[in-house]
């Protein structure tokens, strides 16, 4: 079995080598464990600042369970994870779920839901309206914001959340494979609207997904998981130019990037 | 599709229909089954008379018995949907008293408050409660766990979660349990009216008309007290659509 330690796009530029982005999200040490089951055993990892990184591994190795405890939807049980040495009470951060109709509020209109968590940040009405409006101009987002979420497409509520996490200017977003209950035709153009979220707002983006393409895609480094317990698998770059577009799914370093991953992947899985 | 609005219309012809052929063949003495025709005019003649105040007194005692459950026993359905260790602790004790028929309770409320109005008001009420609280906190309980962490992970404070999102999630289940509350008070407070010694209400007009064999103010007395019970749905379903438009979607 090949091991790779640190692996690039063949024809990359590695401008990184030398100077590492410095790490926005750093987790040391964490543990958790659910019903005696190790899912996480002193857990480092660095999160670069500014950058997109997916997670992918296989099923049940805790991608969800990882972004939960660092947004704090789930306690750990050791460990310590600082947002450039702040907690997370003290930054900012917004959460995409997976299930935006659950996730969503259908008794709030589709502006409404976007300012609600600007409710509990003690602005003044006009100035919460202002800072939805702005989002959506900085967007360019095309959707009749008065109408309730169940009127609206599965891409358009799914697009309504994102701009509800974003709304509080935040420094993380965190997405819970956001796009895996929508069809492909969607999917294809949501992952467009987000690239081109995350190149106007330069929001540090952490995304679960199972969808391997998707993951690498998006993505300025992957972040590659074993089978419980948990360890960084392979953590590699991708360092293709965005806007990437559906030409740069066929280039050769991603491709390339891409089987790497995949047998990283089917290493982890055989070994289970 | 503009013919299939007037398909209901098929059954109540239907049934007219028959009650016609039975009142012609005399199939059922006709002391017993006057025609459809004497029925409805003793429907309109009582609404503008003795039955008309008659429902308006079960209409009354209906609208209390329901409120003053709603007001005990919506609080209360939060409260302890809320926890569901609280409403696990309590649950057998509701579910006991939520089957047992609330006509087996007259006796014991006519012993602790007497024969008057409120005693039928209150026993409707104590039924029409337990429903409603039921309901209530079963909707709290199943409320989306993805909305509530939704609410939490945006800074959410507990309370702002209970009534930003806990209660609003239980509003239609809330509205089941109101429909099928009031549809239980209406059936206390007629049964309450015929035997616990009533002068008026819609209960006490189908008992009298039965002692006095008077068969066509007994059927519009009873097709008054059907119309009610079915008004009282649909007024309860459209004030649902109106309050809950994102129930079922």
């Amino acid at each position: 079995m090949k091991v790779v330690p640190v692996s690039r796009p063949a024809g990359a530029p590695v401008s990184l080598k030398g100077a590492e982005p410095p790490a926005h999200i750093t987790i040391r040490g964490l543990s958790k464990q659910f019903n005696g089951a190790v899912v996480y055993d002193k857990f480092d990892l660095d999160i670069p600042r500014g950058k997109f990184v997916s997670v992918f591994g296989p099923n049940g190795c805790g991608k969800s369970t990882l972004i939960n405890m660092i947004a704090g939807l789930i306690p750990i049980d050791a460990g310590e994870i600082l947002f450039a040495g702040k907690t997370l009470s003290q930054i900012k951060f917004g959460y995409v779920f997976q299930n935006y109709r659950e996730a969503l509020f259908p008794w709030l209109r589709s502006i409404d839901n976007i300012e609600y968590p600007l409710k509990h940040m003690n602005l003044p009405k006009a100035e919460r309206r202002a800072k939805v409006e702005r989002l959506v101009a900085h967007l360019g987002v095309k959707i009749d914001l008065q109408r309730y979420p169940y009127e609206l497409s599965g891409g358009q509520q799914q697009l309504i959340s994102i701009m509800r996490a974003l709304v509080v200017e935040p420094e993380v977003l965190f997405l819970d494979e956001p796009f895996s209950a929508l069809d492909y035709e969607m999917t294809l153009f949501m992952r467009q609207q987000l690239q081109r979220i995350f190149a106007e707002t330069g929001t540090t983006m952490v995304l679960v997904s199972h969808d391997l393409e998707e993951a690498v895609y998006l993505a300025d480094r992957i972040l590659l998981l074993s089978r419980r317990p948990a360890r960084v698998a392979d953590y590699p770059w991708n360092e293709a130019p965005r806007p990437r577009t559906d030409a740069t799914l066929s280039e050769a370093g991603f491709v390339q990037l891409k089987a790497h991953c995949l047998e990283v992947f089917q290493r982890e899985v055989r070994k289970g | 599709m503009k013919r299939d609005s007037f398909l209901p219309l098929v059954g109540v012809v239907g049934l007219i229909v028959v009650w016609y052929i039975a009142v012609w063949v005399r199939i059922v003495d006709p002391v017993l089954l006057p025609s459809p025709q004497a029925s409805f005019a003793a429907l309109v003649k009582g609404m503008g008379g003795k039955l008309g105040f008659d429902f308006f007194k079960t209409v009354e005692r209906t609208f209390y018995a329901t409120a003053i459950a709603a007001v005990i026993a919506i609080p209360l359905g939060v409260f302890l949907g809320a926890s569901e260790k609280l409403y696990r602790s309590v649950e057998f004790v509701i579910d006991f008293f939520r089957s047992t028929p609330a006509s087996a309770m007259f006796p014991l409320f006519l012993v602790l408050f007497g024969v008057g109005n409120w005693t039928k008001i209150l026993v409707a009420a104590f039924g029409a409660a337990l429903v409603i609280l039921f309901n209530v906190a079963y909707g709290v309980m199943n409320a989306r766990k993805t909305r509530l962490l939704a609410a939490k992970v945006m800074g959410a404070s507990r309370l702002r979660v209970l009534t930003d999102v806990m209660l609003l999630e239980s509003l239609p289940q809330t509205f089941v349990g109101l429909r099928n509350g009031v549809s239980l008070a209406l059936v206390i407070v007629v049964v309450a009216e015929m035997f616990i010694g009533s002068v008026d209400g819609l209960g006490h007009r189908v008992f009298e008309a039965q002692q006095l064999f008077d068969m066509p103010d007994m059927y519009a007395a009873i097709f008054a007290a059907g119309a009610l019970g079915y008004g009282l749905n649909l007024l309860f379903l459209l004030i649902e659509k109106r309050f809950v438009h994102w129930s079922g979607k």
